[in-house]
């Protein structure tokens, strides 16, 4: 089960500003579906190894040679807004005060 | 025209090199069908057609030269092709054009498969029904107020409604199995690792292959061949040579070979009547073209599903933060920089994604990492260690592929739950990395029923010779035109 208040913290913690009848709607299905998950509590899995991933390689790695990186004005020319050197954004103070 | 259309890729290809047909004939022709497409099947097609004046995206040879021959390929719209609008189907894309090719899209254009379009899916590839495209439902071209399956449910739909004569999708618990079984295709998800990932929009990294929808077996292994030919790929570092050149099948026959009826997926009481109906009669057809076939069980496989809805969504939630209105795509908001991500992140993405993203995060979050994540990588192994146990014993392991046949459109909208289930036999094989193909075995209500064969780790050539000789005994029409007209519904 999952209640309106953890929706909240989640939403915050995935950047989501979820309407108040989104966060209603989510609890609900949430729980549902979480109710089906929990079934995986009754096995007993106690010493058996986490899989993170299924092809067992080891660190891949490669020369460190230079080579050209895609050029500025190429990755800025997607952004919503941009200027000449870098993205736009709004003053991030306001996480600063959320976080401190 | 319509005796075009109705080539399989591989036919088409032999008519082109004959000499009978010109790669930008071929080209016009699905052209044509694709612009007046009324599925919903294509999101983007191109102004200038790649390959209309004999080249390719990537500069290749002239196409009808090529071991493609120029026949052109629908791409799902999770591809990143230079240039090209490429959406995942999310608000959140709008506008974004890649500055780079993915590289399985570049490796069959430069086999000479030009990109034909892009097609629809479900939002990042999270869905079973393509109804949470963020652009439009696709329609089923066997029944129109049916849906094509998800995620990869364009290229499905484009594939059997004759817009486009081969397609990739993509794969993470059963995305390109699922809907080539509803729409009466063969769909083949690859080992993990064996396509590069590079170019394709991330939803569950340690699970996302990419794989082909096509007419018959053949078809896809056509294209399976030139999309591991080039090897690992250095800008996947999860990628792996294939250890063997892919065959194109001829076998007729399946003596000698061992198949596993996995108990607990084709038992189930999920499994509809129908259904469970074609695939009995698949394996009686096994037994006469001289296979072995006996029950098999792994225990933790019917687990798949939780273990998965809770993976799956993890990976997710940490591969969406990326979006977040600064480099490109929607920006919404007019106040500070947290709200701007959360605006954007509100208004950029559905119902669906939103659901997955919370789950997701939840399921990683301080206090209930151990009991949901954790957990679900324990099961992970269990499941792989169930198949590695079943192969010991057998040489493939068989399924229906989906509980059910199309639903309608809005059926399992309301309930996450049920949509969610479609995905029951298909995501075993996806934790545990296992190529598996879906192959079209009947009908039920005049619906399409696929068969799921899987093997171990790159036995894909193997997987494709008993798929092909099964296909050529069960001689399924893939033209819903005709099947609907009177094919007799084993």
């Amino acid at each position: 089960m999952i209640d309106r208040e953890q929706v909240l913290h989640v939403a915050r913690l995935a950047r989501l500003d979820l309407t108040k009848a989104e966060v209603e709607r989510m609890a609900s299905e949430l729980s549902g579906v979480l109710d089906h998950i929990e079934r995986i509590a009754e096995l007993d899995l106690d010493h058996v190894e986490p899989t993170s991933h299924v092809v067992a390689l080891e660190n891949v790695l490669r020369p460190d040679e230079p080579r050209p990186s895609l050029p500025r004005e190429r990755a800025l020319a997607d952004a919503p807004d941009a200027t000449d050197s870098g993205f736009r954004v709004p003053s991030p103070g306001a996480v600063a005060a959320d976080a401190s | 025209m319509s005796e075009l259309v109705d080539l399989t890729a591989a036919q088409a290809a032999e008519s082109v090199r004959a000499g009978d047909l010109s790669p930008a004939e071929l080209l016009s022709a699905y052209r044509e069908r694709a612009e007046a497409d009324e599925l919903g099947a294509f999101l983007w097609l191109p102004e200038d057609p790649p390959g209309a004046a004999g080249e390719t995206v990537a500069g290749a040879p002239a196409a009808g030269d090529a071991p493609l021959a120029g026949v052109p390929l629908a791409v799902k719209d999770i591809f990143c092709v230079e240039g090209a609008p490429t959406t995942a189907a999310s608000l959140i894309l709008e506008g974004y054009r890649p500055p780079y090719t993915a590289t399985a899209v570049e490796r069959l254009a430069a086999a000479g498969a030009p990109m034909l379009g892009k097609t629809n899916m479900d939002e990042f590839a999270m869905g079973s029904s393509n109804e949470n495209s963020a652009y439009a439902p696709v329609r089923n071209p066997w029944s129109v107020d049916r849906v094509p399956g998800g995620s990869s449910g364009g290229s499905a739909a484009a594939v059997a409604g004759g817009l486009a004569p081969w397609s990739i999708g993509t794969d993470t618990g059963g995305s390109i199995r699922q809907p080539a079984s509803l729409c009466g295709l063969v769909g083949l998800k690859p080992t993990y690792g064996a396509v590069s990932r590079y170019g394709m929009i991330a939803f569950a990294s340690s699970l996302d292959q990419c794989g082909p929808i096509t007419r018959d077996v053949t078809d896809a292994a056509l294209l399976l061949r030139h999309l591991v030919a080039g090897g690992r790929d250095p800008c996947d570092s999860t990628s792996v040579d294939f250890p063997e050149e892919i065959q194109l099948p001829s076998s007729e026959r399946l003596d000698g070979l061992r198949v596993g009826v996995v108990s607990e997926l084709s038992e189930a009481s999920t499994i509809d009547t129908g259904v469970k109906a074609v695939f009995d009669a698949t394996l009686e057809r096994i037994e006469e073209l001289g296979g072995g076939v006996e029950q098999i069980s792994l225990p933790h496989s019917e687990h798949g599903l939780s273990a998965y809805y809770v993976l799956a969504p993890a990976e997710a939630s940490a591969n969406l933060s990326r979006y977040d209105g600064v480099r490109f795509g929607l920006r919404s908001g007019d106040g500070d920089l947290l709200s701007l991500y959360e605006r954007t992140r509100a208004d950029g993405f559905g119902d669906e994604v939103k659901r997955r993203i919370m789950l997701g995060t939840y399921a990683l979050s301080s206090g209930y990492y151990e009991a949901y994540y954790g957990r679900a990588q324990r099961v992970r192994t269990k499941i792989a260690e169930d198949f590695r146990a079943a192969f010991e014993r057998v040489d493939l392991v068989v399924t229906p592929t989906s509980p059910s046949v199309a639903f309608r459109l809005g059926e399992r909208t309301a309930d996450p739950m049920a949509m969610y289930m479609s995905d029951f036999c298909t995501v075993p094989m996806s934790l545990a990395g296992l190529p598996a193909i879906s192959i079209p075995a009947g009908l039920s209500e005049g619906l399409p029923v696929g068969f799921q064969i899987t093997g171990p780790a790159f036995s894909e050539n193997r997987i494709l010779a008993a798929a092909h000789a099964l296909a050529q005994a069960i001689g399924f029409d893939s033209s819903p035109a005709r099947g609907k007209a009177g094919a007799p519904a084993r």
